[in-house]
């Protein structure tokens, strides 16, 4: 029920916000920007503290009565652990240089959402209980104590970052914001206080595997689902097999691509190239257990994400397989990239992966043993090693969305540019401060894709969505292509605001649909069952 | 001298003071930026409010408040702050305060000819702003709407690729789980 404002609130009629400091600024909680609490059971499924019915809107959050001590010691066993943490609490000179380029503040214009001012949240209590001067002159010295309503804005605008970092790539100290924002949810994490989006994924994927708690058996039934699909459109029935032993690569995608439209396309798009490439020698094959590359731990705390990470390798071990190949995820590739090495590895059972089909070793994954399937897709393409007829795309006009994490983590611009550029005729970019390392975030990244806060992701998707406007507007542009799960599944309702004929697909859905298979029907529709560029009459008929 | 000419020769002024006014409503520490960053892509919000009081000023007064010309700059400025910060009065509080720029740019001007011109101008703003509030409530509405689809469709997309549930009319059967 709606909070009915009284006549005399009504009546006091002023639109300019106050303009008091930010630290005497009271923090709000304003529907649609924030997530509701974790669920009991699902912080008793991984053994994290305090779990109790709660809520945020709540003025009690029933913590423990030593809840202060708890966040400073972890504060404290934290500035010790990561030297980052420490040199991020102590380096900033309050430039601005990031001010202005996190997409939660272009969009809202709320200065709490400033990443330097979103650390700032943290710094000032670091500063309180960790440094002399902060000890010694308070507030002159930007120092404040932690207090509950301090707790609270934590919260609050720690759970509004998408830890997308691209305010760090603006900060000529290289600070980069996003692991403050994972520090402070660390903290938050302390005291039982994670969001129940992130906490039940984090609970599922530990006891079935994936975000969704699908079970093994849901898991085939869902991609046998999409042999059925593949079959109607082209004629040919693909084969996957799962948690098959002795295969020599072991195929690790986010559940997403299996139960949520349009990533499910991306799925076909799998399944399509890997039978087209059976016959020249890929032994590959699905896990129902490794069902989930997306990694919800890595927003909630770094022991939490090596614990879900560590099912990747030991299904590898598990099946004997040679390397691991990666479907098109966002933060699944960060983890990889950047933590899974030493997280858990590194996997000396595993061996260097190369190509089956055309010989090339990625080195670059030498040590995790794990490749990217656009990397593995452009290898192929570069070889001519696929019959592809890019004129299926043709009813597309695509622009290509850099997702954040696989760009901004690992550096990943060109693969899917190529593939797209092989499997579409017409291919239009973003501008170029809207694009690559500069991409702006879906707006609903790092465990933020709820229902519940979509007026923060629509605002926070505000700076992408105009830059996709842009292109629909000057080149025609339809079709939002990206290589991130979270991305398939937020930026739909995004450009459903925003751009409204502009739909998403992954990249492999593009590659799947101008893929020739052997023994091929003439194909009148698309994956998504739309008729093909000049099949329209045919598929009228058909109807 | 009508009062569509006077508007008309202060243009620029108005449309800035506008402007202003709607910058008000947001933090005074964001201002500067969404005044100053003149690239469309890196302030957006900047940006589509600067072209939407323009397009409406041109809709208001050189259009005599035409609705239909104003409908897609009313769209541009509320979509925006349908989904920020503010109660449904401040959001749309920037059209009723057309009027108070225009009347701080009178002064000087012979009254007998503007009395019964801005007696209009007066009750065609009010009509703009009732336009305006519907344009808002459809934007809120879509809000709304997005959210149960979103629901919606991941729960019955989900049970029906998991082979759970079965609808008249459809050809396909449940089929044997296998493993």
């Amino acid at each position: 029920m709606a909070d009915v404002p009284k006549p005399e609130e009504l009546a006091k009629i002023d639109h300019t916000p106050p303009e008091t400091p930010w630290m005497e600024t009271p923090t709000v909680f304003k529907d649609g920007m924030w997530c509701y609490g974790a669920k009991p059971q699902n912080l008793e499924a991984v053994g994290m503290p305090n779990p109790r019915e709660w809520s945020p809107k709540d003025e009690d959050w029933k913590l423990p009565d030593d809840w202060k001590e708890i966040v400073l010691d972890g504060m404290k066993d934290r500035l010790g652990r990561f030297r980052s943490f420490k040199l991020f609490m102590d380096i900033c000179v309050r430039c601005g240089a990031c001010a202005d380029k996190c997409h939660y503040f272009i969009g809202s214009g709320d200065p709490k959402n400033m990443p330097v001012l979103r650390a700032e949240l943290l710094r000032s209590v670091y500063r309180k209980n960790f440094t002399l001067g902060g000890k010694l002159f308070k507030k002159v010295a930007g120092a404040r104590d932690l207090t509950m309503d301090v707790f609270k804005e934590w919260w609050y605008y720690f759970f509004q970052c998408s830890e997308c970092r691209r305010c760090s790539v603006f900060c000529p100290y290289g600070i980069d914001t996003a692991e403050i924002t994972m520090m402070g949810r660390e903290l938050i994490n302390l005291l039982g206080c994670n969001i129940d989006w992130i906490q039940a994924p984090v609970a599922n994927c530990y006891r079935t595997g994936n975000h969704l708690g699908i079970q093994p058996h849901a898991y085939v039934s869902m991609i046998e689902f999409f042999c059925d699909e593949i079959e109607d459109v082209t004629g040919v029935r693909v084969n996957p097999t799962f948690n098959r032993k002795g295969a020599e690569i072991l195929f690790i995608t986010p559940s997403g691509d299996v139960f949520a439209d349009p990533g499910t396309y991306t799925a076909m798009g799998y399944l399509m190239l890997f039978h087209y490439l059976e016959s020249m020698g890929l032994d590959i094959t699905w896990s129902t257990y490794a069902s989930e590359g997306g990694n919800f731990g890595f927003f909630t705390s770094h022991e939490m994400a090596k614990r879900l990470n560590a099912k990747m390798y030991a299904e590898a071990k598990r099946l004997g397989v040679k390397w691991i190949l990666g479907g098109e995820c966002g933060h699944m590739w960060r983890v990889v990239h950047q933590y899974m090495d030493t997280f858990n590895g590194p996997p000396d059972f595993l061996e260097e992966p190369v190509s089956p089909i055309t010989g090339t070793k990625f080195e670059h994954a030498k040590s995790t043993k794990m490749v990217h399937i656009c990397e593995f897709t452009a290898d192929l393409i570069r070889h001519n090693k696929l019959k592809l007829d890019p004129s299926r795309n043709d009813n597309l006009v695509v622009t290509y969305h850099d997702s954040c994490n696989p760009s901004r983590g690992m550096g990943f611009f060109e693969e899917p540019r190529y593939i797209i550029k092989n499997v579409c005729n017409n291919f239009y970019e973003m501008p170029s401060n809207t694009i690559r390392e500069e991409t702006f975030c879906c707006g609903s990244g790092a465990g933020l894709n709820a229902g519940e806060n979509l007026e923060l992701r629509m605002r926070g998707g505000f700076p992408r969505a105009n830059a996709v406007k842009h292109v629909h507007e000057k080149h025609g542009v339809n079709m939002l292509a990206c290589i991130c799960a979270i991305d398939r599944a937020a930026l739909p309702t995004l450009m459903d605001y925003w751009v409204p004929d502009v739909e998403v697909t992954g990249v492999h859905e593009l590659v799947g649909n101008a893929l020739i298979l052997d023994g091929e029907k003439k194909r009148t529709t698309d994956l998504r069952g739309e008729p093909l560029p000049g099949m329209e009459d045919i598929e009228d008929e058909d109807l | 001298m009508t009062l569509r000419d006077i508007l008309i020769k202060r243009r620029d002024s108005l449309v800035k003071k506008w402007f202003e006014l709607i910058l008000e409503t947001y933090p005074e520490d964001s201002r500067d930026f969404f005044r100053k960053q003149k690239n469309q892509f890196a302030n957006p919000l900047g940006y589509n409010l600067k072209e939407g009081i323009s397009g409406l000023f041109e809709a208001i007064v050189e259009h005599g408040c035409d609705r239909e010309k104003a409908a897609p700059y009313l769209d541009q400025i509320l979509r925006i702050r349908a989904v920020q910060e503010f109660s449904p009065s401040v959001a749309l509080s920037f059209v009723l305060d057309f009027k108070k720029i225009v009347r701080n740019e009178l002064p000087g001007e012979p009254d007998e000819i503007l009395a019964e011109d801005l007696e209009r101008f007066d009750r065609d703003m009010d009509e703009m702003a009732l336009h305006a509030f519907d344009i808002y409530m459809k934007c809120r509405e879509r809000i709304f709407e997005l959210r149960v689809n979103e629901l919606r469709n991941l729960m019955f997309g989900a049970l029906e690729r998991a082979n759970l549930v079965s609808f008249p009319g459809e050809e396909k059967q449940v089929k044997e789980n296998k493993i």
